[in-house]
């Protein structure tokens, strides 16, 4: 099967001159010796990655439907950076990597295998929600069958977690690779730099997944760093700092299949930074018209991942329209049918406010 | 007889548990040359790859034990003093304390983290503190502070195979004086038992570390004027045991409360609380603290610290009040 690598440049590009080299030429050569030569994608993983995007988007709209009409308390959505974990998330094994995630996060559960039944369970905070059974605001992750970490809403603390985890599978010669994530304004948090700063020191495979969506709230990225790149801080941790494309899902997946690849076979950790873009508000609370310059959002309107992806399918002749119009009406349905099945599960009980405070003592 | 100190205990059952259990690991600043206080002496040479420097960044060693004990592995954290866990109070409060109650119980944390606390070493502001009330007040983390090189044996033993996050507190001025004839010691103890260690008819004492062995010689010196002491050792501030609190509250009817943290929000009220509460009836007299004043953290000159600490002279005192009642 032929594979796609795109046959074009995304119709946006970052200056990315200058980067530090992500691979060395040795490491190079270990990849193309590999059982896996190249990341080329097939038409089956393309129409995947649509899908998953698809579905992560439309998932978010209706919870911020559901939100405006009063049937839902909160939401903190990923719109524009379904690229970034939808293309990030692709390149794990999924039930063997790990995935420590932030609350942006849908893109990459889904990926992983969340339904979108079981998304409205916990955007409703349902009895039955996988995540954490109505006990955290929506979006805060975790599953033990998927490997994804609990995670709270205090911001970084997950990559200490992730590093943790990879400490603890390096000790047991386990091949696995910990993925972590978390926003730009986050890496100002000292646990980002404990996090690097140990993960190098003990090659552990763990990939710092910054997604920079330009904004921590109301925060633009230079009120956070005197940087232009968070990818540029792995250097003074002896890490690989890598920027790529955020709003490009192959260029995403081709730069994190490699990575975690590397990672996998003892090569230490990455650092690597996805530019993208905060499409919506900080959440269904934020009114972004107090900070947020409209032209600006036009312009990042216009690169919109799920429909820039969409129509790059399209001419580059991958999928023909009624093929990817099959797939929007396929989430359509799902996420009609998760919204009405969800809405009737049972609700927690308010005493089921107690419990599994300590687990039993065996 | 075969006496061990504090600090022997805790290494040899470091020892015992990287023995048995290879998914036990020790982390923190400087255990791989045994640590400040030597808890941690010749294990990385006895277990190489299981005892681990970690840079000098306490938020590190709590989040990093975390994700460990999520992997699977039976993480031992060490914070040098107890005085510098603070940064890393957000990965015990916001994540370690709730990761079984977010989760229902589905994620969960075997960890420890053994820290030394307390004061009487001239350790000044930082290297003196008493931080169990922070943690005592947060539910989803056990809070142990041992007195006895036994209890010290087997409530490490129990924290190490508990499937969650335990605060286990060494007083690092008992490290060296405190021995004991572990042959002859009180049998295993577990989490969430409380000891009378002396029964008296006239109070009651609550205590524990180092102020449990000056209530001890306070009662001593006591029963030689006539005046007879039951002393409590706490053992295990979360889970308390209420029982053997209210209990002994209501064998002598006049309790004394004793700890060298700070008097306002120290644990002291946390006891006197619950005998106000559940035992109200059986009180002859109020119930009495006795406490660090309410400073901000220890002076270091001799004669302030010793000011600030109680002790078996201040704790007589007390008692001997409170008998006259
Ligand atoms: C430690 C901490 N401080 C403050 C907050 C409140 N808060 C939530 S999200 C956020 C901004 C995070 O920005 P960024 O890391 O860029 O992620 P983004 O939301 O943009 O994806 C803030 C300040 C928090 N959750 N945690
Ligand atoms: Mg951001």
């Amino acid at each position: 099967m032929g594979g796609y690598v795109g046959r074009r440049p995304a119709r946006h590009a970052f200056d990315l001159r200058g980067r530090v080299s992500a691979m060395t030429t040795e490491e190079r050569r270990q990849l193309s010796d590999a059982p896996v030569p190249n990341y080329h994608l097939s038409e089956r993983q393309l129409e995947r990655m649509y899908y998953y995007m698809r579905l992560s988007r439309s998932l978010n709209e209706r919870m911020m439907a559901l939100q405006r009409q009063g049937r839902a308390a909160f939401v903190i959505a990923g719109a524009g950076q379904e690229a970034a974990q939808v293309g990030a998330a692709m390149a794990l094994r999924p039930g063997v990597d790990w995935l420590a995630p932030y609350y942006r996060d849908l893109g990459m559960n889904i990926v992983l295998g969340m339904t979108a039944r079981e998304a409205m369970l916990n955007e409703l905070a349902k009895a039955d929600d996988p995540n954490s059974f109505g006990r955290q605001m929506p979006a805060h992750w975790g599953s033990v069958s998927r490997k994804i970490v609990t995670q709270s809403s205090v911001v970084a603390t997950q990559l200490l977690h992730a590093t943790g985890i990879a400490l603890g599978a390096k000790m047991r010669n386990d091949p696995i690779v910990v993925l972590t994530c978390c926003g730009e304004g986050s890496t100002s948090r000292g646990d980002f730099h404990e996090a690097l700063n140990f993960a190098a020191i003990h090659k552990l495979p763990v990939i710092f997944y910054v997604q920079n969506n330009g904004y921590a709230i109301s925060e633009p990225t230079v009120k956070e760093m005197p940087v232009e790149h968070v990818a540029d801080r792995g250097q003074a941790y002896g890490i690989r700092g890598q920027v790529v494309d955020g709003m490009d899902v192959v260029a995403v997946y081709q730069t994190l299949r490699p990575a975690v690849e590397l990672t996998r076979r003892g090569n230490g950790p990455f650092l690597i930074e996805a530019k993208c873009y905060r499409l919506w508000a900080h959440s269904s609370d934020d009114d972004d018209t107090r900070y947020r310059p409209r032209k600006e959002l036009e312009e990042w309107a216009l690169k919109d991942p799920v429909v820039v992806f969409r129509q790059r399918l399209l001419e580059d002749g991958m999928f023909a329209e009624e093929e990817l119009a099959e797939i929007d009406e396929l989430v359509t349905q799902e996420v009609r049918d998760a919204v009405e099945w969800a809405q009737q599960m049972p609700d927690p009980k308010p005493e089921d406010a107690l419990g599994y405070v300590y687990r039993e003592v065996q | 007889m075969a006496e061990v100190n504090v600090l022997e205990a805790i290494r040899e059952t470091l020892d015992e548990a990287l023995s048995e259990d290879d998914r036990v690991f020790i982390i923190g600043e400087d255990v791989e040359a045994g640590g400040v206080f030597r808890a941690t002496d010749g294990l990385a040479k006895r277990h190489p790859g299981r005892v681990k420097d970690s840079p000098l960044a306490e938020s590190s060693i709590i989040g990093i034990s975390i994700g460990a004990a999520h992997y699977g592995m039976r993480p031992i954290a060490e914070i040098q003093f107890a005085d510098f866990i603070h940064a890393g109070f957000d990965q015990l409060c916001s994540e370690a304390s709730r990761w079984s109650y977010r989760t229902k119980g589905e994620q969960y944390l075997p960890m420890v983290v053994r820290t030394p606390w307390g004061g009487g070493v001239h350790g000044g502001q930082h290297h003196s503190q008493s931080i169990e009330a922070y943690y005592t007040h947060m539910p989803g983390i056990k809070v142990v502070a041992p007195s006895f090189p036994a209890d010290y044996r087997s409530l490490l033993k129990a924290s190490i195979a508990d499937p969650n996050p335990v605060l286990f507190l060494e007083h690092k001025r008992t490290y060296r004086l405190v021995k004991q004839d572990v042959a002859n010691a009180p049998a295993e103890t577990s989490i969430g038992r409380a000891r009378i260690t002396r029964r008296g008819a006239d109070l009651t004492m609550f205590a524990y570390g180092l102020m449990l062995h000056e209530c001890l010689a306070a009662s001593e010196e006591l029963a030689g004027e006539g005046i007879e002491c039951t002393v409590v050792d706490l053992l295990s501030l979360q889970p308390l045991d209420v029982e053997t609190v209210l209990e002994a509250a209501r064998m002598t009817g006049k309790v004394l409360v004793v700890h060298e943290d700070t008097l306002t929000g120290g644990f002291g009220g946390e006891i006197a609380a619950l005998i106000a509460e559940h035992a109200f009836e059986y009180l002859d007299a109020p119930i009495r603290r006795l406490a660090a004043p309410d400073i901000p953290a220890m002076p270091y000159h001799h004669a302030m610290e010793a000011f600030f600490m109680p002790d078996k002279q201040k704790i007589a005192a007390a008692a001997r009040d409170l008998a006259a009642y």
